[in-house]
Formats: structure tokens, C-alpha cells, sequence
């Protein structure tokens, strides 16, 4: 285990391996968007209930998936950097906050949009929209303590312990926002039942989700690749790369 | 000198306290009704505020001087260290808070029947929020502006405190069971107390790389 | 065709939804992009002037 996490990690060897998946995936990427956007639009029948408009939830959920995968994604990196010390971990860190955050924003705003027709207001203090939030905030202060560090590195020590943090109260905070809304949830609000999900419809949703899982690996990879290249620019195996690909 | 000018430092978060919550029946209305409904947000947001303008001074003196380095090589465990520092920062502002709030929650015509609920949630989150306010300052202790930078990470982390006691506050007002709230209050503290000083110890040493 | 592009008197919210998401994907893309030129183009000076 120590080995395999030490053999990936390094960031020569992680710079090799790295290049073909990143090619895959984004082909990946690309096939899984095409397919489950013809789905979304075209094979799946418009809701019952909601019409048309229920076509947000093909990008919608994922969004908000992937805000809560990154973040996971960013804790787990965090205690690998923390306990091994591996560069290439320190580097997912702040390269994942970013794609999460934005993800996350994806989520919020698409949820606001799909709020308007369904709920008559664009924002609506219910427990998924606003866990949502805390979540943005969270990832908010993750790249501001990234970024306030003039060490990268120290950077990513800090910002590795705050998603450690982040991570154990997550459950905690939307335990309690759960609770909150349900108490406060306004009578004026009609609490529209999840729409029974057709094959048809679940078809393109799973498939979404998927392209964004993949999308967001390529991209972790292509940007996690860039900075190696620019904390170890004083390595040989670096100019041997420059040399090359130039 | 020293103990004096700090004093005066602890107490200046006590202030703002009391006149934030003052300035709401200016801001808002002095009209009874509404200000009892929001008197638990209110002293509740306001305390949370408070508290984090204090929360700097839990080690920035000891770090700018170079002593808790000293106190962090010395051996033994430093979780005990960290308990001090965080506890004389709780004496400091988080129990003149709870002696603060009942006065001030006269103010904005809260029942005088929940102002025990007030005082025991105060009294039982109060030290949560130093807790997890210096998992903030521990890590951004080597920035120079690491004051608001500390406020931003801890904010969202107190949502829960928030949430859990205005709504036993609210309980209690509208006279409905409350040692549920407690309870679960209790319970983040015993676990917040039990696993947080790990993480400062961690972010100390991060700050002190 | 029109139908298509109405989505059942939705088509706001729908397009704008889906406009966005394209929009922060593909941007996300270009940024990683740009960054890679750029940090390229400072690695091939640090190694002219060695």
C-alpha cells in the first residue's frame, strides 16, 4: 500500500502515467456528454407534472453530486498529503477545490433556475438548496487558505487540514439544515413530490453524471499534470519534458 | 501594563456585542412583536460575531513573542497546552456572553419565560464556538491578515451551534420540549472538545512549518 | 424544430441552465488550457537561460 501511494504519487512517475488516462477520459467525456444530452432531449418524454422544464434535473443533480464527490475527493487527498506527504496529493487539493467550487456554483444556479417555474420564486430556503450554500462557503474558505500562503505547499498542509474539518461536519450541517427546514418549511410552499422516475429518465440522468465524473477527472488530471511541471521546474525530468513536447 | 492593555483588548468584543444588538430596533423597528421574534437570531448571530473578533487573541500574542513555540517543544502532551488556551479564551468572552445576553435580550422584549433556555444554550455552545474558532486561527496564525481569513473558514462550521440553539430558544419561548436541543448540543461538544484540539495541534505545526 | 427550442414555454429556464453549464465546463477547460501554455512558456525560459 505505502509503495503503490509512494510509486503513483511521485511526480515523475504520476507525470507518465497520468497522460493516458487524461486522453481517455476526456474521449470519455465527450461520448458520454453526446449520449446523455440525444437522451435528455430527445428520447425521454417530458414530465407529467413539470413539462419540459424537468430537463434541468439531467444537469442539475449530477452538478450537485459532483460538489459533494469533489469535496471527498479533496478530504481523501488531504489525509494522503497529510500522513504520507506525497506532492502529487498536496496539488489535487487546491487544483480539486477549484473544480468543486465551481460545480457547486453550477448547482446552486441551475436549482435557482429550475426553483422559478416549480416554485413560483427563484430561491427557496429548502434544506437541499441551502446545504448547497454552506457547501460554496466551505469551498470558498478552502482556496482562500490555499491561496493566502506564499509556500504552496504550506498552502496545501492548511487547506488540507480545513477539508478534513470540512468533511466530519458536512453530515452535520445538513443533518441540521434538514431539520431547520422542515420546521420552517412556509405553508405557501407546496413541497412537490420527487417525480417518479421513468427509465426513460433515469437513462440520462445516471449517464450525465457519469460524463461529469469523467469530466472532472480529466480536467483534475490535465491541471494536476500543469502544476507538477511548474513545483518541480528545477527537476532534469522536467527539461527532458519541455524539450520534447516543444 | 500588559495584563491591562489586554483586558482592555477581551472586553472591546463585549462592547461590540452590546451595541450590534442595540442597533437592530434602530435598523429594523422598535416594534415589540418583531423584535421578540428575532430576538434569538439576533443575540445569537451577534454573539457569533463577537466571539470571532476575540478568537485573534488566543495566540497571536504568544505567537508573535515566540512563546508557544517554546510551549509547543516542550515535551508532553500539547492536547493539554491546547485545552488551556482554548478554555481561559472561553472565560475571557464566551462566559461574560452568557452573563451579557439575558441584559440584552431585555432589550429586544424577549419573554423573560426563555430567557433560561437563552442562558443554557449559551452556556453549553459558547464553548463550541471557541473550539472550532481555533482550528482558524491555528491555521492562518502565520498570515498577516489572518483575522478575516479565520472568520470565513470558521463561519460556515457554526452553522449547526446556530441552527440547534435558536431553535431550542425558539422552543422554549413557544413553551414546547427542550432537552432534546440540549441534548444534541451536549453531544457536539463532548465531541468537539474531544477531537479539536488534535487539529489545532495539527494546524500549529502547519503554521509553523 | 420550434417546439424543440420552446421546451413547452420553459425554454428560459432550460437554455439559460444549460448555457451556463456549458459555459463554466468549457471555460474551465480554456483556463486549464492557458495555464498550461503559460506555465510551458516560463519552463522553456528557464531552460534557455541555464
Amino acid at each position: 500500500m505505502m509503495q503503490f501511494i509512494h510509486k503513483y504519487g511521485s511526480p515523475k512517475y504520476f507525470y507518465q502515467w497520468s497522460y493516458g488516462w487524461q486522453r481517455w477520459l476526456t474521449v470519455i467525456t465527450v461520448l458520454l456528454l453526446g449520449f446523455g444530452l440525444y437522451q435528455g432531449f430527445f428520447v425521454a418524454p417530458p414530465d407529467y407534472q413539470q413539462g419540459e422544464s424537468y430537463r434541468i434535473i439531467f444537469i442539475h443533480v449530477p452538478a450537485a453530486w459532483m460538489s459533494m464527490f469533489v469535496y471527498m475527493v479533496m478530504a481523501v487527498s488531504g489525509i494522503v498529503a497529510l500522513v504520507w506527504r506525497i506532492k502529487v496529493a498536496e496539488i489535487v487539493i487546491g487544483e480539486s477545490a477549484v473544480i468543486g467550487a465551481s460545480f457547486t456554483a453550477l448547482a446552486l444556479i441551475t436549482g435557482m433556475l429550475w426553483g422559478k417555474p416549480m416554485w413560483g420564486t427563484y430561491w427557496v430556503w429548502d434544506a437541499r438548496l441551502t446545504s448547497e450554500l454552506v457547501l460554496l462557503f466551505l469551498y470558498f474558505g478552502v482556496i482562500a487558505l490555499h491561496g493566502a500562503f506564499e509556500d504552496p505547499r504550506t498552502g496545501a498542509k492548511a487547506a488540507a487540514i480545513l477539508a478534513i474539518v470540512g468533511i466530519i461536519n458536512i453530515p452535520i450541517i445538513k443533518y441540521s439544515v434538514e431539520w431547520w427546514s422542515t420546521l420552517h418549511q412556509p405553508a405557501t410552499v407546496a413541497k412537490f413530490d420527487k417525480p417518479s422516475m421513468h427509465i426513460s429518465m433515469l437513462i440520462p440522468l445516471l449517464v450525465m453524471a457519469l460524463a461529469f465524473k469523467t469530466y472532472f477527472m480529466a480536467l483534475l488530471f490535465a491541471r494536476t499534470r500543469t502544476e507538477v511541471l511548474a513545483r518541480e521546474k528545477n527537476a532534469s525530468w522536467v527539461k527532458e519534458v519541455v524539450e520534447q513536447e516543444s | 501594563m500588559l495584563a491591562i492593555r489586554r483586558r482592555r483588548e477581551l472586553s472591546n468584543p463585549l462592547v461590540f456585542f452590546v451595541i450590534v444588538v442595540s442597533l437592530f430596533p434602530l435598523g429594523v423597528s422598535p416594534d415589540q412583536d418583531l423584535l421578540s421574534k428575532m430576538a434569538p437570531g439576533v443575540i445569537w448571530v451577534t454573539a457569533l460575531l463577537a466571539t470571532l473578533m476575540s478568537m485573534d487573541a488566543m495566540f497571536r500574542s504568544d505567537y508573535d513573542d515566540g512563546s508557544l513555540e517554546q510551549l509547543l517543544l516542550l515535551p508532553g502532551p500539547k492536547i493539554l497546552l491546547i485545552g488551556a488556551k482554548i478554555t481561559a479564551h472561553w472565560l475571557s468572552i464566551g462566559l461574560p456572553l452568557v452573563i451579557l445576553a439575558p441584559l440584552m435580550s431585555l432589550l429586544l422584549y424577549f419573554p423573560t419565560h426563555a430567557i433560561g433556555s437563552l442562558v443554557i444554550t449559551l452556556l453549553i455552545s459558547t464553548p463550541i464556538l471557541s473550539l472550532l474558532g481555533s482550528v482558524g486561527v491555528a491555521l492562518t496564525l502565520s498570515l498577516r491578515s489572518g483575522g478575516i481569513l479565520s472568520s470565513l473558514l470558521i463561519l460556515p462550521f457554526y452553522i449547526p451551534v446556530l441552527i440547534f440553539s435558536t431553535m431550542a430558544i425558539n422552543a422554549s419561548a413557544n413553551s414546547l420540549p427542550v432537552s432534546g436541543y440540549y441534548a444534541l448540543l451536549g453531544a457536539f461538544l463532548i465531541v468537539s472538545a474531544l477531537l479539536i484540539p488534535f487539529a489545532v495541534v495539527a494546524a500549529l505545526k502547519v503554521s509553523y512549518n | 424544430m420550434k417546439e424543440f427550442f420552446d421546451m413547452g414555454g420553459y425554454a428560459f429556464f432550460v437554455w439559460w441552465s444549460y448555457g451556463i453549464v456549458t459555459f463554466v465546463m468549457v471555460a474551465n477547460v480554456i483556463v486549464a488550457k492557458m495555464k498550461r501554455k503559460r506555465i510551458f512558456k516560463q519552463l522553456q525560459e528557464l531552460s534557455e537561460e541555464s
